[in-house]
């Protein structure tokens, strides 16, 4: 294969590889040819015709030499022919103009490196200068890989964040309100870090009345992503959190790339409570403030985000007592608009009743006025009335002397019967 | 009158301002009878005093997760 006729292959002049310029090789040095021996005593293995070695021998003594020679080193070149082989390794060669080399990623050293890298790309690669004996190669053992324009990152997380969106991980309406009065709140964060004490200080300056728990992971090095996945595992059995913070401080997107793993972004999109994602500076953004029910800029904003302050608390009870108040108030300024309608009404109706009695009295006494002896005895009539009152209308109801009233108009004249004249016939 | 269930254990703060909100609600509705709008009040009151009394009393603390052999969870004081 012509290396130089390939996809982004370098040209003569080398003008893409200025961008990322290799070390001068050393100059090849000459060396006289030695002249072999075929027989005779050797005084080493190989050094005759007869004291021949078998192939395994140099290619495995090569190996050794070659491992002893060199200390790891960064090896800066083009990635070609990357295979992601059925067996979980990854191989592919590097080279430049001249040069390539054979690389192998072994399965158990990939998590260290962002994503796989695609052809064309210019890395620098770290690892291992080593023969594989089977074939006779070089090859080099690669641990890391950093892409140019930090490119395998790009990539890692344009991959990750596409395997999230197509499970709906990504979605805005998966996003959950935070509570607005979280009680405990669970802080996924290192023990010692920056990013705990400064959630601590925001809550105490706010006199924020919530318990903090801290559940403890490291948040940077290989063993970051495993353990904010167990922090997040942890919290989702223990179940005592109305809401959880994974944060970290601020450091060197290295630093931070547990963050942007899709284990740690599918355990935080996994938790059972509303979540606030705090990772580094305003300016970093990582995968899990993507799948974070909020993203907070910094670990501070994210404890101001959770908390309400004392104050606000006060504000909110005084807000209450207002409203209760005035709930009550106007309740019984209504019962009180009522009571008075009901009063004037009841006089009103009083009025009209009284009003409409004295219209009926005022009937009745005429009819009786009309009725009354009175009005007769005012035409000139009188009335005699015995001692009990009642009137005596006939001459039986009279005796000799006896004493009697004669009512008139305007007055009562004691009488007496005098004896009855001879002449009248005794009835 | 809150429900039994919620006079049985002791209200959050935020499930005291949620029933201060109910009882306003109730208390501004046509119907409700005077004796009635009183308890409520006293009740809105009772809320009231107790969430100011909290308010008063809580502060904010800080501990560590920890899981017990037995797969159970506890707290223990981070400071």
């Amino acid at each position: 294969m012509n290396p130089s006729r390939r996809r982004g292959a370098p040209s003569e002049s080398g003008s893409e590889l200025e961008l990322f310029p290799a070390a001068e090789p050393p100059a090849s040095r000459v060396v006289e040819e030695p002249l072999p021996n075929y027989r005779g005593a050797a005084s080493y293995p190989g050094e005759t015709a007869e004291a021949a070695i078998a192939v395994s021998t140099l290619t495995e003594t090569a190996r050794d030499i070659l491992e002893g020679a060199f200390i790891p080193v960064w090896v800066r070149g083009e990635v070609t022919d990357f295979k992601a082989h059925r067996n979980g390794h990854w191989y592919f060669a590097l080279r430049d103009s001249r040069s390539q080399i054979r690389c192998v990623v072994w399965n158990r050293d990939q998590r260290r490196i962002p994503a796989p890298p695609d052809d064309g790309m210019l890395v620098a690669a770290f690892g291992r200068l080593t023969v594989y004996p089977a074939r006779g190669e070089m090859q080099f053992t690669v641990v890391r890989i950093e892409a140019e324009g930090d490119g395998l990152r790009r990539k890692a997380l344009e991959i990750t964040r596409a395997r999230l969106a197509a499970d709906g991980l990504l979605a805005p309406e998966r996003k959950r309100a935070l509570p607005r009065f979280a009680r405990v709140i669970a802080v996924v964060t290192s023990p010692d870090g920056a990013a705990l004490h400064d959630i601590v200080a925001v809550i105490r300056r706010r006199r924020a009345q919530v318990r903090l728990v801290v559940v403890p992971a490291a948040v940077q090095g290989d063993s970051a992503p495993q353990e904010l996945c167990y922090a997040l595992d942890q919290i989702n059995r223990w179940r005592g959190a109305d809401l959880v913070i994974v944060s970290r401080g601020g450091g060197s997107r290295e630093d931070m790339w547990a963050f942007n793993n899709e284990r740690v972004a599918r355990a935080v999109a996994a938790c059972y409570a509303p979540t606030i994602s705090a990772v580094g500076h305003e300016v970093d953004l990582s995968i899990c403030d993507l799948v974070a029910d909020h993203r907070a800029p910094t670990p501070s904003a994210a404890a101001e985000t959770a908390t309400l302050s004392k104050t606000e608390l006060e504000t909110e009870l005084r807000r209450a007592g207002h409203r209760l108040r005035a709930s009550i108030a106007a309740k019984f300024s209504a019962d009180r608009d009522h009571l008075r309608h009901a009063a004037r009404d009841l006089v009103s109706a009083g009025v009209r009743q009284t009003s409409m009695r004295r219209a009926s009295l005022e009937r009745v006494s005429g009819r009786l006025h009309a009725l009354s002896p009175v009005a007769t005895m005012a035409r000139g009539y009188s009335v005699a009335r015995g001692s009990d009152g009642r009137a005596l209308t006939s001459l039986s109801q009279f005796t000799e002397d006896m004493p009697f009233d004669l009512v008139l108009r305007d007055g009562t004249v004691p009488a007496k019967a005098w004896p009855r004249p001879r002449s009248e016939p005794a009835p | 009158m809150a429900p039994p269930a919620k006079r049985a254990r002791t209200l959050t703060f935020e499930e005291r301002l949620a029933r201060l909100e109910e009882i306003a609600s109730e208390l501004d509705a046509e119907n409700v009878d005077l004796a009635k709008a009183l308890s409520l009040f006293e009740e809105g009151i009772e809320h009231l005093r107790s969430a100011a009394a909290e308010l008063a009393s809580a502060e904010a603390t800080v501990q560590r997760l920890v899981e017990r052999a037995d797969g159970t969870f506890g707290v223990a004081d981070a400071e």
